[in-house]
């Protein structure tokens, strides 16, 4: 907080407790899958699109391919490190949006007030009553398969989400004393609001981006795996899962069940930091 | 709470749960208009069609009138249940849906009543026993949690359908047992990420009355065992479970979609599916709108149920 006396701040890092183990783990995750999906093209073994119909669905450990081959020859490593780049950034994208959307309509609502607030607040929970699956999938009918129609989609479906905690947060944070304080010296609405209150709600803001984040990545993998989303011959974790469809029927399951793993993994490790981060603040309220 | 206060309350409850589903269905009838270009066009895309089915299209959609007034007529048809044809097959979208709901409503069905009765029950188990069992409870949940239902379908399709061999990999079966039989692994790849959910709130809720003051009341009265958790434990906590239950319910209508085209079912979610890559927008439509309805709907009953459940539950500010 921007009035936290000094001398308290020292005493209580010193108390504070360890990072947990799964913390450090779901951090280390989530930096490699990052890495791998940025230097794919220096680390990965063979083209993600190279078909090879004599080495077809290569169980894992196979010379020459690590994780196997899926039912076209194609290196699942390989696909695998080129697929996170989609399946990372386009989650990215909808919590972003996302965000920016959720913290401007929520902020807006909490310092309004009034009619604006009631407007805002029941927009909110109409989009909330769309389920953000069926939302995306209306859009896709509309705009044809792809991903940049979803990822706006969702965006506006999580948008409630971010909004309604942002609006909780800066109602509270509006009563305190200190913006108060700012307003008697003479700072403007927007100003007390930008500078003052919105670095105060920044973990909250993290917090809840890391759930959505998680969600956004189910969804959107979804999407691909129905079809619906990335068109061949781009690919990500989702459309792996779909063309391994067959295989997975045929008793060949890995080039199917690596990507699952993956997107597993990585909600499980966003869920994990927003959990953490969460329960910072919560214990950081109790202490106040 | 006297019935002078209850029937102003439900009203409000209802008026606001009709103009969200208003609100909804003006959004899902103007997506439509959102294509860039002729709507009509972009829909039929890849389909010949006859300059009398477009001028047909055109009449059925209102595009040949202005949005609200082609919107009042769209929907006005939909309240009489008539939300058009289907243009890949042919058949009025009603009778679509209706001939599928069996298939997905069954399966709903199912994995709600797995995903409630796994979920509730470890849930009051990890949060009376505590140590252990709550940690591994809190483990299962946060994994649970986070597995996407399209992973769930592939794990238990190769594991025991393809592998082991004891269910069928797709189809739905006929007849009650063998529809049941052929249900069971898509019901609880289904029902994977509501445990999830519901075990982390069932858990709260019950570790929350737990540590309330009426319950170590009951306890120095002598209240033991059963009758302590039956009465003053779960009876409390009913209000928390029952409100994710609705939005539970409601989601899973939507998890049908990956569920039932993972498992070759032919229900409601799967249709949504192939309409969506055909651009079968009568039938996209239809499902949304039936989507969102079911959502309002079950959601805005368990509102209206909570004060009958919990009298502590009051209604529209504090009790006098």
């Amino acid at each position: 907080m921007t009035l936290t006396i000094p001398a308290l701040r020292a005493r209580g890092a010193k108390r504070r407790r360890r990072r947990p183990l799964a913390v450090t783990l779901a951090i280390a995750f989530l930096l490699a899958a990052a890495a791998t999906g940025a230097l794919a093209p220096l680390l990965a073994p063979h083209s993600p699109d190279a078909t090879s119909l004599l080495d077809s669905l290569a169980p894992p450990g196979t010379a020459g391919h690590l994780l196997g081959t899926d039912s076209t020859g194609r290196d699942v490593l390989s696909r695998l490190m080129y697929g996170a780049r989609l399946s990372l950034l386009a989650p990215l994208g909808v919590v972003l949006l996302s965000g920016v959307l959720g913290t401007a309509l929520g902020l807006l609502a909490a310092r309004a007030g009034g009619w604006v607030d009631a407007v805002l607040s029941r927009l909110m929970d109409i989009v909330f009553a769309f389920p953000s699956l069926l939302l995306a999938m209306l859009v896709v009918a509309v705009f044809g398969p792809g991903l940049t129609a979803p990822i706006c989609a969702l965006a506006v479906s999580y948008t409630p989400f971010l909004g309604r905690v942002v609006r909780s947060v800066a109602i509270q944070e509006g009563a305190r004393p200190y913006m108060e304080s700012y307003r008697a010296m003479g700072f403007g609405e927007l100003r007390t609001t930008v500078r003052h209150l919105l670095p105060n709600m920044t973990p909250v803001l993290l917090a809840q981006s890391a759930l959505s984040f998680g969600y956004a990545m189910v969804d959107l993998a979804s999407l691909s795996y129905l079809g619906l989303g990335v068109r061949p011959p781009a690919a990500d974790w989702g459309s792996m899962i779909s063309q391994a469809q067959s295989a997975i029927l045929q008793g060949a399951p890995g080039s199917g069940l690596i990507p699952g793993v993956a997107v597993l993994l990585t909600v499980v490790s966003v869920n994990v930091l927003g959990e953490h981060i969460g329960g910072s603040i919560a214990r950081r309220g109790e202490g106040t | 709470m006297t019935a002078r206060t209850l029937a102003p309350w439900i009203g409000k409850r209802a008026l606001g749960a009709v103009l969200t589903v208003l609100v909804a269905s003006v959004l899902i009838y103007g997506a439509l208009r959102l294509v860039p270009g002729d709507p009509v066009l972009a829909v039929t895309s890849g389909r010949r069609l006859t300059p009398d089915q477009i001028t047909a299209l055109r009449h059925a959609y209102g595009l040949d009138k202005g949005f609200a007034q082609g919107y009042l007529a769209w929907i006005g048809d939909a309240l009489q249940l008539n939300l058009g044809r289907s243009l890949t097959y042919q058949t009025s979208v009603t009778s679509l849906i209706g001939s599928r709901l069996g298939v997905s409503g069954l399966l709903i069905a199912y994995s709600a009543v797995l995903a409630i009765a796994v979920g509730a029950g470890v849930a009051l188990v990890s949060a009376v026993k505590g140590g252990l069992a709550d940690r591994i409870a809190t483990v299962a949940a946060s994994l649970t949690t986070a597995t996407p239902p399209f992973v769930a379908a592939i794990v238990l399709l190769s594991v025991f359908a393809v592998g082991l061999g004891w269910f069928p990999s797709t189809g739905a079966g006929s007849g009650l047992t063998d529809r049941l039989w052929h249900l069971t692994l898509p019901a609880v790849a289904m029902a994977i990420a509501a445990f999830g959910v519901l075990a982390r709130v069932g858990n709260a809720a019950f570790a929350d009355e737990l540590g309330r003051e009426h319950v170590t009341a009951a306890r120095s009265r002598g209240v033991d065992g059963a009758a302590l958790i039956r009465r003053h434990v779960v009876r409390n906590a009913l209000g928390p479970l029952l409100t994710v239950i609705g939005v539970l319910v409601a989601s899973l209508f939507v998890g049908t979609a990956v569920i039932e085209t993972a498992f070759g079912l032919d229900g409601v979610g799967s249709l949504l599916v192939t309409s969506v890559s055909r651009r079968d927008f009568p039938v996209v439509q239809g499902i949304a709108l039936f989507g969102v309805l079911l959502f309002v709907v079950v959601n805005t009953l368990v509102d209206l149920a909570l004060p009958f459940i919990d009298p502590r539950v009051t209604v529209g500010g504090p009790r006098r």
